[in-house]
C-alpha cells in the first residue's frame, strides 16, 4: 500500500517535471510559434546586413512568414548572402523586396517583405532582385552632418554669394 | 596522524596533494563501479522510484518557493534597469533568458546538493557506520548496486525536471511581478519572451546543463557518504564537504559549459 502513495507522487513529480519543460518549450521558447516543416528557400543580397542574425524573423505586413536560415559571406561580389526560409502557405510575387529593418529603437532587426505585382510567384531557390541594407547609425548620422553642413553651405551662398566649394567643405 | 610536527610544512603538503590525487582516483573508480553496477537499478526500478521520492519530491518545496521568489526579484531588478532604457517590454526575455541559461540549471543544483546530497550523504555514512553496507556484502548483495546505483540515477533523473520547474515557476513569478504589480504588456512581455528564447540554443542547453549537474552532485555526495570515516565526526565532515564540494563543482562546471554553449556568436 505504501508503495502505491510513493509511485503517485513521483509519478505526479515526473509528470510536473515533464510539464515545466514544455511550457518552456512551448510558451517561453519559439517551438510552438512557428511551423518550420514545409518551408522554402529564398536568397537576398545585402550590402550590409548590420546586426542581423540567423534565426531572426521574416515578416511582411509584421506578420512572421519564415526565418533567416544562414548568412554567408559572398567573395566574389563583397556583398552578405542571406538564406530566408519561408512558410509554403506564404507566396510571394517574384518582384517582392526584402529590406533589413529594425523594430522599435534599439529592437532586434528582421527582414521585412513588401510584395510586389508580378503574375509568378517566387520559387525555392529564387533570388530577391531588390533590397535594402540595414541603417547603420554611423552612416545616418554622418548623412544627416552633411545634409545639415550642406544647407548651411547653401544658406551661406546666397548670403554672399561666394563659391560652392569652400563652404562645402 | 603521524605528520603533526613542528617543521613538517613541506610535507604536510606532500601529504595533502597524494592524499587528494589518491581520493579523486578512488572517486572515478567509485564512479565506473556505479554505471557499471547499475543495471539492477533499472531492473528493480522501485528502488530507484523510491530514491527519485526522497531526494527529487522531497526537493519540490524549496525548489518551487526559491524560483518564485528568484523569478519575481528579477522581474524587479529588471524592470528597474530596462525602464531606464525605455525597454521595459524586453522583461519577458530578460527573465527568462537568464532563467533558462543560467539561474535555473545552477541554483537548482546548488539547492538539491544542500537539500538532497546532504542527506544521501549522510545516510550512506551513517549506513557505513553502522556497518548496514558490510553486513549487505556479507550476504552477497553488492552494496553499490543496491544501494548507491539507485540514488545516483533517482539523483540524475531528479535534477533535470527540478531545474525544469524553477525555471518555469521563476518566470511566473517574472509575470506576476512584471506584468500584474508593475504593468508591463502583457503581449510584450510574451512575445519578446518567445522571440527571444531558442529551443535548441537555450533550454537544451540549460537542460544539459543539469543533467550534467544532477551526475556531479549526486556522484559526490554518494562518494562522499561511501567515502566517510565511520564516526559521527567523519559523517558530519563527509556532510559539509558535500554541500561545499558540489556547490564548487557545479559553478566551475558552469562555466566550461557556458564557454561550449555560448560562445558569444
Amino acid at each position: 500500500m505504501e508503495r502505491t502513495t510513493l509511485d503517485m507522487w513521483v509519478g505526479a513529480f515526473v509528470v510536473g517535471g515533464v510539464i515545466a519543460l514544455l511550457i518552456l518549450a512551448f510558451k517561453v521558447g519559439n517551438l510552438g510559434g512557428y511551423d518550420g516543416s514545409k518551408t522554402y528557400k529564398v536568397y537576398g543580397e545585402f550590402d550590409n546586413i548590420g546586426g542581423l542574425k540567423i534565426k531572426a524573423p521574416v515578416k511582411s505586413a509584421g506578420v512572421v512568414v519564415g526565418r533567416v536560415s544562414a548568412i554567408k559571406f559572398d567573395n566574389k561580389t563583397f556583398r552578405a548572402n542571406v538564406e530566408m526560409r519561408l512558410s509554403q502557405n506564404h507566396q510571394f510575387p517574384k518582384d517582392t523586396s526584402a529590406a533589413i529593418l529594425t523594430s522599435g529603437l534599439l529592437g532586434e532587426q528582421y527582414i521585412g517583405l513588401e510584395a510586389g505585382g508580378d503574375e509568378e510567384n517566387m520559387k525555392d531557390g529564387d533570388k530577391f532582385k531588390l533590397t535594402q541594407s540595414a541603417m547603420v547609425l554611423e552612416q545616418l548620422i554622418g548623412q544627416a552632418l552633411f545634409n545639415k553642413a550642406a544647407d548651411e553651405g547653401g544658406d551661406k551662398k546666397t548670403a554672399q554669394d561666394g563659391n560652392k566649394k569652400d563652404v562645402v567643405k | 596522524m603521524p605528520h603533526r610536527k613542528v617543521g613538517c610544512g613541506p610535507r604536510t603538503i606532500g601529504h595533502a596533494v597524494v592524499n587528494g590525487v589518491a581520493r579523486l582516483g578512488y572517486a572515478s573508480r567509485f564512479f565506473l563501479m556505479t554505471l557499471i553496477s547499475s543495471g539492477a537499478s533499472f531492473r528493480r526500478i522501485h528502488l530507484t522510484i523510491r530514491e527519485i521520492y526522497f531526494s527529487g519530491v522531497m526537493s519540490l518545496i524549496i525548489i518551487l518557493v526559491s524560483g518564485l521568489f528568484v523569478g519575481m526579484v528579477l522581474g524587479l531588478q529588471g524592470y528597474e534597469t530596462l525602464q531606464k532604457y525605455g525597454s521595459e517590454s524586453a522583461l519577458g526575455s530578460l527573465v527568462a533568458l537568464s532563467l533558462v541559461r543560467e539561474l535555473g540549471p545552477v541554483l537548482a543544483a546548488l539547492l538539491f546538493a544542500s537539500r538532497a546530497g546532504s542527506a544521501i550523504t549522510a545516510e550512506i555514512g551513517l549506513m557505513k557506520a553502522t556497518e548496514q553496507l558490510s553486513a549487505m556484502e556479507m550476504m552477497a548483495v553488492d552494496p553499490i548496486s543496491r544501494v548507491v546505483a539507485p540514488r545516483f540515477w533517482a539523483g540524475v533523473i531528479s535534477m533535470p525536471l527540478l531545474a525544469a520547474m524553477f525555471s518555469a515557476i521563476g518566470v511566473f513569478g517574472g509575470y506576476l511581478v512584471g506584468v500584474v504589480f508593475i504593468g508591463v504588456d502583457v503581449g510584450a512581455f510574451w512575445s519578446q519572451m518567445e522571440a527571444a528564447v531558442d529551443f535548441r540554443q537555450d533550454i537544451v542547453n540549460g537542460v544539459i546543463k543539469s543533467v550534467v549537474f544532477g551526475i556531479a552532485v549526486t556522484a559526490i555526495a554518494l562518494f562522499e557518504g561511501y567515502d566517510a570515516p565511520p564516526t559521527a565526526e567523519g559523517v558530519s565532515h563527509a556532510t559539509t564537504r558535500t554541500v561545499v564540494t558540489s556547490a564548487l563543482v557545479v559553478l566551475g562546471l558552469d562555466f566550461i559549459l557556458t564557454v561550449f554553449m555560448f560562445r558569444g556568436v
